[in-house]
């Protein structure tokens, strides 16, 4: 997954001193030695005027080329009705709500709809339970031990998706894979050749431990550095009052940590609501596009049925869907960085 | 923790001090050991997908389709020849090489400008800028396939690989750019004023005293956008059919259909893949952290 996930929330540096990044653009060379005081006289004519608009210009440039302008594009397309002729003569009637009412009246959209969120409620709920008990057991580990299983998450989080996907096709190989083997030898039947590819949700149910398998470090870790930030007196005046774990957690842990639970629940969400490359690499949304979530779904509608105005207009509902999202990510985001 | 410091008292313990530790300690210790077992399991199924290609990509063809999984070989690397015996695979090498590498340079070369203007200098819309720049970092880029793709046919740039490498740069940018604004702001403004006040221009300051500070910040922030555009997936698959200007990612989802079933290989063609990614970040891991600008003002 995402690796530049990774860095996200939690890899990048702690932010700006506000002060630091207020202070006035040019302290002439002949300032007073006590410069850190003197926003006198930051106002030099010339650099102040163009110079930050000149650093920050190819950043921005690019990001309208190349952010923006296909943002706005798939927008455009959506209202436009772009089938195999129009694709090869290149002239795109305008539709108006066509690609969106056909969209909404059509049943195989609302069961996309419904498996995408099926899935990414499944997967965000096992990332988040298991990666805070994870988070909590590395906390009370000794000091080899704790090692040794963040060495095994990190490795789990350092896989590149598609080398993860092709793993664990082997692993799940109807005729030679392990988990046959581990499901034999722990005494089920049927297990012969047991094709896990079987159904669209067999194939989701796959998908799932993978992304579950590779998501979890992240959490995981990220609670264990969290959880080293909350004073070891605050377990020790509970466990003196009569605590246990349970309410340890819950009246400790969790109050504590609770921005950073939100946050990393937000993120989870963003990421499993868009993973493209696990579903499509594993199976090409199959069999029968029974695994396709919305990205997946999407891409199957423009590129093998050539309905690139109706999978535009999944694609701008699917972002509308994450823009929700992420609307309430950045509200904590800010949020917290205004607490700081 | 102590429960696993501390010596183990023995069982017969003959002095009264140990005698009381061990009433305290000895309820502790089955709980101890179930801790201890859960994450030694949780350990081994977390490593195991990684280690399964490792095994199966060094096992010897004959050992590798059998019913009962095989854990004891002697390692061989045909798989691995093999793998790098597909046809074009040098090109899909430096296909990856060429775009990740560019895309990385190209951004901290835009990221570094951005960024210190966005942590040292007041201009108008800043604010704005570092919202976008946020936001830009959540991007669905695996959403936009379909536009980037009409918009790629429509000026004839599929199967492009400065396309390519000019979406990666965008896409790595917002990150890198929030970095660095971080690592920037990091470094004290009284180091910059000093130099200026020995004598140094701006620029000169930014080269001689600040850039120097940001190397650490530097590496990580790239070795990041690094992994970001070496595992990328969705737009490659969609803009460059042609197989002259595809990447290492398609050529592994590729590689089973195109080899049957033939997974000794697969799994050698997925090591060669992970490696670089895999050393990456265990690097990372202990580099990201610290090396700022610790000790660079005293008193």
């Amino acid at each position: 997954m995402t690796v530049h996930s990774q860095g996200a929330t939690t890899s990048a540096p702690q932010d700006a001193p506000p002060k630091s990044a207020g202070r006035p653009p040019k302290v002439p060379a002949t300032a007073p030695g006590s410069s850190h005081t003197s926003p006198r006289g930051g106002r030099r004519s010339l650099p102040t005027g163009w110079l930050p608009y000149l650093l920050v210009g190819p950043a921005v440039l690019s990001l309208a080329t190349l952010l923006l302008y296909p943002l706005i594009k798939n927008v455009i397309l959506s209202f436009q009705d772009i089938n195999k002729i129009e694709f090869i003569q290149r002239k795109y009637p305008f539709a108006g709500f066509g690609n969106y009412t056909e969209l909404l009246g059509d049943t195989t959209f609302w069961t996309v709809v419904v498996r995408s969120f099926a899935f990414t409620f499944a997967n965000v709920l096992l990332i988040m339970v298991f990666g805070s008990l994870i988070g909590v057991l590395l906390n009370r580990l000794g000091k080899w031990m704790r090692l040794v299983l963040s060495m095994a998450l990190v490795m789990a989080w350092a896989m590149p998706i598609v080398a993860s996907v092709q793993v664990f096709q082997w692993l799940f190989d109807e005729q030679f894979g392990v988990m046959n083997w581990v499901m034999r030898t722990a005494g089920f039947s049927g297990y012969e050749q047991h094709n896990w590819f079987e159904s669209g949700l067999s194939t989701l149910t796959i998908v799932t431990i993978l992304v579950v398998w590779g998501s979890i470090p992240f959490v995981a870790l990220n609670m264990y550095a969290g959880l080293t930030t909350v004073g070891g007196e605050l377990y020790e005046a509970a466990r003196m009052d009569g605590a246990n774990g349970w309410q340890t957690f819950w009246k400790i842990v969790f109050p504590n940590l609770k921005p950073f639970f939100l946050i990393t629940t937000f993120l989870e969400v963003i990421w499993v609501f868009k993973a493209f490359t696990q579903v499509y690499a594993m199976k090409k949304g199959g069999p029968d596009r029974a695994s396709e979530i919305l990205p997946v779904f999407a891409y199957v509608e423009g590129q093998s049925q050539a309905h690139y105005g109706l999978a535009a207009a999944i694609s701008v509902l699917t972002i509308l869907i994450l823009v929700i999202v992420m609307s309430f990510y950045f509200r904590l985001i800010l949020k917290q960085e205004e607490e700081q | 923790m102590s429960t696993t410091t501390a010596p183990k008292p023995a069982p017969a313990a003959p002095s009264p001090q140990p005698a009381q530790r061990l009433r305290t300690r000895r309820p502790v210790r089955p709980a101890a050991v179930a801790k201890n077992a859960g994450a030694l399991l949780l350990a081994l199924v977390f490593v195991f997908p990684v280690y399964w290609m490792f095994s199966s990509a060094l096992k010897p063809a004959d050992q590798m389709l059998t019913k009962d999984p095989v854990f004891f070989f002697a390692p061989t690397m045909d798989n691995f020849t093999k793998a790098t015996g597909v046809e074009n695979f040098w090109t899909y090498v430096s296909n990856s090489v060429l775009v990740t590498v560019g895309a990385v340079l190209l951004s901290l070369l835009v990221a570094l400008a951005a960024s210190f203007a966005i942590a040292r200098m007041k201009f108008k819309g800043r604010k704005g800028l570092v919202l976008t720049v946020m936001m830009a970092q959540m991007a669905p880029w695996e959403v936009m396939v379909i536009a980037m793709y009409m918009i790629a046919r429509d000026s004839e740039m599929l199967n492009s690989l400065p396309l390519l490498t000019a979406i990666y740069f965008v896409m790595i940018l917002p990150f890198t750019i929030w970095t660095l604004r971080g690592f920037i702001a990091a470094v004290p403004v009284t180091l910059e004023e000093a130099a200026q006040i020995d004598g140094c221009t701006r620029g000169q300051a930014f080269r001689k005293v600040i850039f120097p500070l940001l190397a650490p910040g530097l590496m990580s922030t790239s070795l990041f956008g690094f992994i970001t555009a070496w595992n990328e997936f969705a737009m490659v698959l969609i803009l460059n059919k042609d197989k002259s200007a595809q990447t290492l990612p398609l050529w592994l989802t590729e590689f089973m259909s195109a080899f049957g079933n033939d997974w000794g290989a697969t799994m050698a063609a997925s090591s060669l893949f992970a490696v670089p990614v895999l050393v990456i970040f265990i690097f990372l891991q202990r580099k990201a952290v610290g090396g700022m600008t610790a000790g660079a003002v005293k008193g």
